[in-house]
């Protein structure tokens, strides 16, 4: 890969003098367990310096979630079929209804659960164990929401902390109710972010799900799995369509809008296309180890990437596979450039800095620069090394990278590098704009969607240039 | 399931099947199986207790919120205030882990006030807790000493405490711990005999509309009434956009709060959600103390208007009584709109009372009330409210359920319209009726918060939006032969 063309004004050392500087405004002790989390990218150098998955500092203000955010509103919540049930006290469950905006299919309540299914521990369940509520709970949600295909537990920390034992209760319920049951131990203590989270849960979907179910038809030679693709704002539903006209078939996905019957039968297809890497990998590791299907990452953001993805998609398979993506990406090349040409006029020459989850500030870049915007500093709440590692090829040089980056040090990075638009999240999006600085959402879309796939680019570059070109920006500062 | 089960086809459900449970979970047979449930719960409208302590935290100027627990937690609360408010809400955390369980949160406390005291430079660090260090039992009161006595934080910057594990209570019970213990803290050794500062001392309680704050500080001043808004989000959950971020852009004045322990009046107007705070001040503050029922609707607005003037001796003034003409004007002119119109209600106790005394003043029918989490003593009240009025014979109170429940209701027994916050719109949606979104969170629709719902003006505001829904969708409902200009 050819490295990125270096940024006007970003240099390695002005970066380093940056982060030193901010670094510096810190407690001692808190600025040395930092400074190996910030640094100036070096595209070529492997591993990526930037360390991570490590403790947050105590007291500075980090965006990081928990292990139970990961597994109930990243990997279980979107499985549309299923009753997932929050066990333990009320706030986890409450915080967690209906905010990452994974879309589902299905008739709430009969055949979708969107719902806050929790056991709202009180008092004397930590006190006497909340195992017997969950039996009598698990009874109720199968009664009274007959059509589940099974049921998830998703313990917050007290269930941990006190010593119940949801496993038990789980095989126990199994066999009375006779459908899944699915323990997961991902208590919020655990770990140090969300990324703990997706790895229980995945463990969990590996020992109780997959491999217990089989596809009724017999398996083909173009079947595939969506992995790692939570339909935010609608982006599998975007997706998938690309893969559906070039010929393979999405017998499953994991785990937007997905089902749970249908994973659990992932095992028989022929190849995993992985989209979050860092949520994921860890089952088409194991799927691969064990049923020997090979894996290949992708990337649907903007259609640099979505061509090379495709392209790299069919060297998997035959010629018509091949000569399907070609079609297909010479069906899409006028649609883009339609895109491209209303939008790229009024946005080439921007920069943009990105502080997403574990995968979209590398995965976003190529749609960025499709439209003409350069990305001066990108980070991840919860990647590790093999993110960063993934990540610095595709940034500049001297660009600035950053691991689980504090409040405090992104503003002062804004501050210093200026970007035109900064990609974050909810609990960063209205400190920028006060600031008068354009921003997006970019965990959630902003409550717009999809961004995956052909469709998804209209809305991204329609998105990007309503952010930075919205004229409210220039009513910021008043005349008088 | 052993790992050698036979493996399963992969099913899909036949239409047949799925037409008739959606049919069933309409019936009164599912009602009932719903309403025996006893330890499911399934849509709750109520949150935790640490989310309530955030909300008092934040409203004091330079006050920096400081969760002692999961970083989890801390991200929740945070994304929670702003998705409702749309704006930044600053909170830190020490971010305990596995080894917090194992060996307490000590350690974390004091790095963490460390960290936080010299990056973010706060007046006060008012601490709370999450579930963890509650269920291992951490000791707040040894750890604080402990961080001064350490030097981790200097003695002098005031850090008040309150446990406010997930378990207990609600938002509202957080609310009123953490105020307590600031009001405690802030006041200590402030109370000077025979002084008073002429000053009312107002308590809004758990409430996240901004524009109620900003009304009642509107009604003071028109009095000419000297006052301390307690814990005043207003300016901190509604601020500029002038091109600076500002990490306090408001709050009560930590010495305006010192000071009200020499108070002339101490209101509150939340009762369910300042109990424990109020009973502290009762033992603790000179002047008089009284809890009053939020100001929704024309007589409750009275009343508390009432009990001003009575207080500090001072008439009415012009201004709102010209208001109060305006809005009974406008209830007067609107009064067909919802009159009989049968309302479902879901959200906390004090707003539940101050939003069904304004029903009943309409003519309205408050039919189905639910509270999610509270106590036999708001039934009780509320049953009484009810009973004022022969518009209220025919409401049900629920406490301790939840929307699904609510769903239950709404599908057997039907109503034209809800209120409550965002949460609602499931059942609202099933049900076909609208949702007047009123209460916390609001996370679907724009503004709400900053347009009062309290006093003349609220009234106003909220009648605009129930009577002018229903209007619209009598215009996009109704034949052509019934579609016409005049409403």
């Amino acid at each position: 890969m050819s490295e990125r063309k270096p940024i006007a004004g970003v240099t390695k050392e002005k970066t380093e003098k940056l982060i030193k500087e901010t670094l510096a405004e810190m407690p001692a002790k808190a600025a040395k367990k930092r400074a190996p989390h910030l640094g100036a990218n070096e595209p070529s150098a492997s591993p990526c310096a930037v360390k991570s998955n490590k403790k947050v500092v105590p007291g500075v203000m980090s965006q990081r979630g928990c292990a139970y955010a990961g597994a109930k509103g990243v990997v279980w919540g979107p499985i549309r079929d299923m009753v997932h049930v929050s066990h333990g006290p009320i706030g986890c469950g409450v915080y967690s209804w209906g905010t990452r905006r994974n879309l589902m299919q299905g008739i709430p309540g009969v055949t979708s659960f969107p719902m806050d299914f929790t056991s709202d521990f009180q008092e004397r369940d930590i006190v006497y164990g909340g195992d017997k509520k969950l039996e009598k709970l698990l009874q109720e949600a199968d009664e009274l929401f007959p059509l589940n295909k099974g049921m998830s537990i998703l313990s917050e920390c007290p269930v941990g902390l006190i010593g119940d034992d949801i496993n038990a209760v789980a095989k126990k319920m199994e066999a009375e109710l006779g459908k899944l049951v699915v323990p997961c131990n991902c208590e919020g203590f655990r770990g140090v972010s969300q990324s703990l989270g997706h790895h229980i849960s995945n463990d969990s979907i590996r020992d109780h799900i997959i491999g217990k179910f089989a596809f009724p038809d017999p398996v083909g030679p173009y079947d595939v799995a969506l992995i790692g693709d939570y339909n935010i704002g609608g982006d599998v539903w975007a997706a998938k369509p690309i893969l559906e006209e070039i010929g393979l078939n999405v017998k499953s996905v994991w785990t937007g809008d997905g089902e749970v019957e249908k994973i659990g039968a992932t095992h028989q297809v022929k190849l995993n296309l992985i989209h979050c890497y860092r949520s994921m990998n860890y089952m088409c590791k194991v799927m691969e180890e064990k049923w020997n299907i090979p894996w290949l990452e992708y990337n649907f953001f903007g259609p640099t990437k979505i061509e090379e993805s495709l392209r790299a998609i069919a060297e998997r398979f035959d010629d018509t596979i091949k000569a399907n993506v070609e079609k297909v990406i010479a069906k899409y090349k006028p649609v883009m450039q339609t895109v491209l040409d209303e939008y790229k006029p009024r946005l080439e020459g921007k920069t943009a800095m990105l502080f997403v989850g574990g995968l979209r500030p590398r995965h976003t870049i190529g749609a960025y620069e499709d439209l003409g915007i350069q990305i001066t500093g990108a980070g991840y709440e919860f990647a590790h090394q093999d993110d960063y590692d993934r990540t610095a090829p595709e940034m500049a040089r001297g660009t600035l990278i950053y691991d689980d980056v504090s409040e405090f040090e992104l503003e002062k990075f804004v501050e210093e590098l200026k970007p035109d638009l900064v990609g974050s999240g909810i609990k960063e999006k209205y400190v920028f704009q006060k600031a008068g600085i354009p921003f997006r959402q970019m965990h959630s879309w902003d409550y717009s969607g999809p961004y995956h796939g052909y469709e998804g680019f209209k809305v991204f570059a329609r998105d990007v240039d309503m952010a930075i070109n919205s004229p409210t920006w220039k009513l910021v500062k008043s005349p008088f | 399931m052993s790992a050698e089960a036979a493996v399963k086809i992969v099913t899909e459900h036949s239409p047949e099947e799925i037409a008739r449970v959606k049919e069933w979970i309409n019936t009164e047979e599912y009602k009932e199986k719903n309403f025996a449930r006893e330890a499911l719960v399934v849509n709750p409208a109520h949150a935790c207790q640490p989310l309530g302590a955030q909300m008092v935290a934040t409203g004091f100027a330079g006050a920096l919120p400081f969760i002692h627990g999961s970083q989890g937690c801390a991200s929740y609360f945070r994304s929670t205030f702003s998705r409702h408010f749309r704006e930044p809400a600053a909170a830190t955390c020490d971010a305990m882990t596995e080894d917090g369980a194992v060996f307490g949160g000590q350690n974390n406390l004091f790095e963490g006030l460390e960290n936080a005291y010299a990056l973010y430079k706060p007046k006060m660090i008012p601490v709370f807790t999450t579930c963890m260090p509650e269920v291992i039992g951490d000791d707040l009161t040894a750890f604080i000493k402990n961080a001064k006595l350490q030097g981790h934080l200097p003695e002098e910057v005031p850090t008040p405490y309150a446990n406010t594990p997930s378990f207990n209570g609600s938002h509202i019970h957080g609310y009123d711990s953490m105020l307590k213990s600031i009001l405690e803290t802030l006041t200590e050794g402030k109370s000077i005999e025979g002084k008073c500062t002429g000053k009312l001392n107002l308590i809004p309680g758990f409430d996240g509309n901004t524009g109620n704050l900003r009304e009642y500080k509107r009604i003071l001043e028109l009095f000419g009434i000297p006052y301390t808004l307690m814990a005043d989000i207003s300016e901190v959950f509604d601020t500029v956009c002038d091109g600076t971020y500002r990490l306090y852009p408001g709050g009560t004045k930590l010495e305006d709060a010192a000071e009200s322990v020499n108070g002339k009046v101490t209101i509150a107007l939340q009762k369910y959600s300042t109990t424990t705070t109020m009973k502290w001040i009762e033992e603790t503050y000179t002047g008089e103390k009284v809890t009053i029922p939020m100001p929704f609707g024309i007589k409750k607005t009275d009343a508390f208007l009432m009990k001003l003037s009575e207080l500090f001796g001072k008439p009415i003034p012009e201004k709102l009584k010209e208001e109060r003409g305006l809005a009974v004007d406008a209830l007067t002119d609107a009064h067909q709109y919802l009159h009989g119109k049968k309302f479902a209600l879901a959200g906390d106790p004090d707003y539940l009372i101050g939003l069904v005394s304004f029903l009943l003043e309409m003519g309205a029918i408050p039919y189905h009330i639910l509270c999610s989490r509270t106590t036999k003593k708001f039934e009780k009240e509320m049953k009484a409210l009810l009973a004022t009025s022969p518009f209220g014979a025919q409401g049900k109170v629920y406490i301790n359920k939840d929307l699904w429940h609510m769903r239950s209701l709404l599908v057997t027994d039907p109503v034209d319209g809800i209120i409550g916050d965002t949460h609602a719109k499931w059942a609202a949606r099933d049900a076909r009726i609208p949702l007047f979104r009123i209460g916390f969170p609001i996370i679907d629709r724009v503004n709400l918060h900053r347009n009062p719902v309290v006093g003349y003006q609220g009234a106003v505001n909220i009648l605009t939006m129930i009577a002018n829904k229903f209007l619209d969708i009598k215009d996009e409902t109704c034949e052509d032969q019934w579609f016409e200009m005049m409403r």
